[in-house]
């Protein structure tokens, strides 16, 4: 019997199946993102440190780790590190190592650049009205490093949700890997194929397309 | 470090970097053809395109290339639409270039003056040449960090292609990882590989862009 | 003299406001209209229409025997015939002066590039910028900038020049460098529909002077008549704004 390619995914819980695939590429996005935030701030406060090698060694390490392409960097540490030090890493704590030093990397450039795109006179003029370096920080600059800063960190986190689906190479049982398993079990069915794999497309598209138009409107808001 | 391992691969090393480049130019190419493009059917606001356009981008920039591969190399030969697998690299790289250098594009053109389109079209010109002479080149002057940037990002996306069945560097190493042991030394050539590749074409675009930055603004 | 230019009872509005309310006019071959009022009345609005660059919502405006309001197509053959410039030159700065100027006839036209750059030169030297050919426009002074603006507009070889207060951005050292070049190119038989503030220029360049305000033609005169002797109220309120301007020198 030939079941048509698109009432496949209403079969059963194949739809859930590819969520719950899904689930497991957002849960590694958000642990990076939320990892990337924290040590990002750090990163991003230390490239702005007065002493001169430690900057240099950041933005060092700063092009190296934004250089490779992320799926080198994944098997490095997949296979790599497994060969190396002897490790037993599965795939999901490499693809969360792998990138949240990627993520981590690139919101502290972020935060640099906000922070430096800030103009010096601000500060003076804010410091001329007699306000306290607390009050300054709180009034004049934090505002307006998060108004810099979080479109752009919204469009990180867009980039690192697209790049989890990178984990699929390294066996992690996330919605391609799902997506698959379901076409091989209908293997019958002429368009499986087609109609599954426009889902995830229309999938990923669902959840990135809102928060980035969001970071889009909040440049526009805050420009 | 086996280095007799090493020196005996290289070759096949070559051979995968010099497949990677290759479509990943080719899909450079292109996406800068379907970015301007787009670009252009926004700007002159062209009725039907340009909704086109916009849809276009906005799929283009929020699905990873991975999908868009599964789905052009998988999906469509099921409803009867065969490609072959250079084909889908060049496509699906394309489709997802398209849209980032149609922004690119977009931010180039939006910082070119309106006075200079009038100033172009009271001369006499067509509207074709007035793009051409007048804003083309201010625009990319103005683009040409956002368009390189994207230049090394699509190189970058070429990892990818080890889903289609070609020999690209990461299909490569993966074949001689699972071949032989030896992981070290093949993640190894890895990262070597894609440093020969990328290396050059940072340094290209630099040069090209401080070029075209002297051709926009004269210094 | 032929009539170059007949602009037919015009109106133009933008978001509900009439800029333009009913404009009449007529320039003949050869002569130069200067055009004058206070801010907003529709003086830069009334080039603009002519050319093209905005479109009239009703009225027709005529060159010669060819009706050029309401075209969707082919303006820039309308445009290769009437020239204008800007209060804010325009000069394309990712070229050279000479590249500049040849860009419109070589391109636009059609003209060979050897002519071209003879015409340029001589033209440049007329103006005294002779040796500015081969520089890039952010090098020059306005005064300059805008004199080559001129070149780049007569080069076209137009019917009919407009001038959009050109000399409106610039320092007053630089003024009369400009408006000299301009006289001469009145006095070689250019006809010119030029918007300006400088009243003793418009005095000493008009054939006719326009009086225009909120959007209508208030007082059309002879240069003579119309600033020592104006017939209308709003034209002698406006000229009096100028009371120190307006002062010959003897």
């Amino acid at each position: 019997m030939q079941d048509s390619g698109i009432s496949i995914l209403f079969k059963g819980i194949n739809f859930q199946r590819l969520l719950g695939g899904l689930g497991i590429t957002l849960r590694i996005a958000l642990i990076t993102i939320g990892l990337s935030i924290l040590l990002g701030t750090i990163f991003g406060l230390m490239m702005l440190s007065k002493r001169k090698p430690f900057r240099f060694f950041c933005r060092f390490w700063l092009e190296i780790v934004r250089f490779m392409p992320q799926l080198v960097l994944l098997y490095l540490v997949y296979f790599g590190c497994a060969r190396l030090f002897g490790w037993d890493l599965d795939g999901e704590t490499s693809a969360v190592i792998v990138f949240t030093f990627w993520g981590t990397a690139e919101m502290g450039d972020l935060i640099r650049g906000a922070l430096t795109s800030i103009p010096v006179h601000q500060q003076e003029s804010a410091a001329a009205l007699g306000l306290t370096q607390g009050q300054i920080y709180r009034h004049v600059l934090i505002p307006q490093t998060i108004r810099r800063l979080l479109p752009q960190a919204i469009n990180l986190s867009t980039r690192i949700i697209k790049t989890t689906a990178l984990v699929k190479m390294i066996n992690v049982a996330e919605v391609l890997k799902v997506g698959q398993q379901i076409i091989g079990q209908f293997y019958r069915s002429p368009d499986a194929a087609f109609w599954v794999y426009l889902t995830i497309f229309l999938l990923y598209f669902i959840i990135c397309w809102p928060i980035s138009s969001l970071a889009g409107w909040l440049e526009k808001r805050w420009a | 470090m086996d280095w007799t391992f090493i020196l005996e691969h290289v070759p096949d090393y070559l051979g995968g970097a010099w497949v990677t480049l290759r479509f990943g130019l080719y899909g450079v190419g292109c996406s800068m053809a379907v970015g301007l493009l787009c670009c252009l059917f926004r700007f002159f606001r062209v009725p039907v395109l340009r909704v086109i356009a916009r849809v276009y981008v906005e799929l283009s920039r929020n699905t990873p290339l991975l999908v868009q591969l599964f789905f052009l190399y998988a999906g469509l030969p099921r409803v009867g639409v065969k490609l072959s697998a250079e084909a889908c690299a060049v496509i699906g790289l394309t489709f997802l270039g398209g849209g980032y250098m149609a922004e690119a594009f977009r931010s180039g053109l939006d910082s070119v003056e309106k006075a200079q389109k009038e100033a172009g079209e009271c001369l006499g010109l067509k509207g074709s040449q007035v793009i051409r002479y007048v804003l083309l080149p201010q625009a990319a002057a103005t683009a040409a960090p956002a368009l390189f940037a994207n230049v090394i990002f699509l190189i970058k996306e070429t990892s990818m292609f080890s889903v289609l069945a070609m020999m690209d560097l990461m299909n490569v190493a993966d074949t001689l990882r699972t071949g032989g042991g030896r992981t070290i030394e093949v993640l190894f050539m890895l990262v070597v590989a894609y440093l020969v590749i990328l290396l050059p074409v940072s340094a290209a675009a630099t040069l090209v862009e401080r070029r075209l930055r002297y051709a926009g603004f004269g210094h | 003299m032929d009539t170059l230019l007949r602009v037919n009872h015009i109106a133009k509005s933008f978001d509900g406001a009439g800029v333009l309310r009913d404009v009449s006019l007529e320039i003949r071959e050869g002569q130069v209209v200067v055009i004058i009022g206070p801010s907003g009345c529709g003086k830069s609005t009334l080039l603009r229409c002519i050319n093209g660059l905005e479109k009239i919502d009703s009225g027709e405006i005529w060159l010669r025997n060819e009706k050029i309001s309401g075209l969707t197509k082919d303006l820039h053959l309308v445009r290769q015939k009437i020239g204008m410039v800007f209060q804010s030159y325009d000069l394309f700065p990712h070229m050279k002066v000479m590249d500049n100027l040849l860009l419109g006839p070589v391109r636009a036209l059609g003209r060979s590039r050897e002519e071209t750059e003879q015409a340029a030169m001589a033209m440049l030297e007329r103006v005294g910028l002779k040796d500015k050919a081969a520089v890039y426009p952010r090098t020059l002074s306005g005064g300059q900038k805008q004199r080559v603006a001129l070149v780049r507009a007569m080069l076209m070889q137009p019917e009919l020049l407009l001038l959009d207060e050109i000399t409106a951005a610039l320092d007053p050292e630089m003024v009369s460098e400009v408006l000299n070049v301009v006289i001469d190119l009145a006095r070689d038989g250019m006809t010119m529909a030029i918007v300006t503030h400088e009243m003793r220029f418009a005095e000493a360049v008009a054939d006719r002077v326009i009086f225009l305000e909120d959007g209508l033609v208030v007082e059309e005169d002879t240069p003579e008549q119309f600033f020592h002797d104006p017939q209308t109220e709003r034209a002698k309120q406006f000229l009096q704004s100028f009371s120190y301007a307006s002062k010959k020198q003897r």
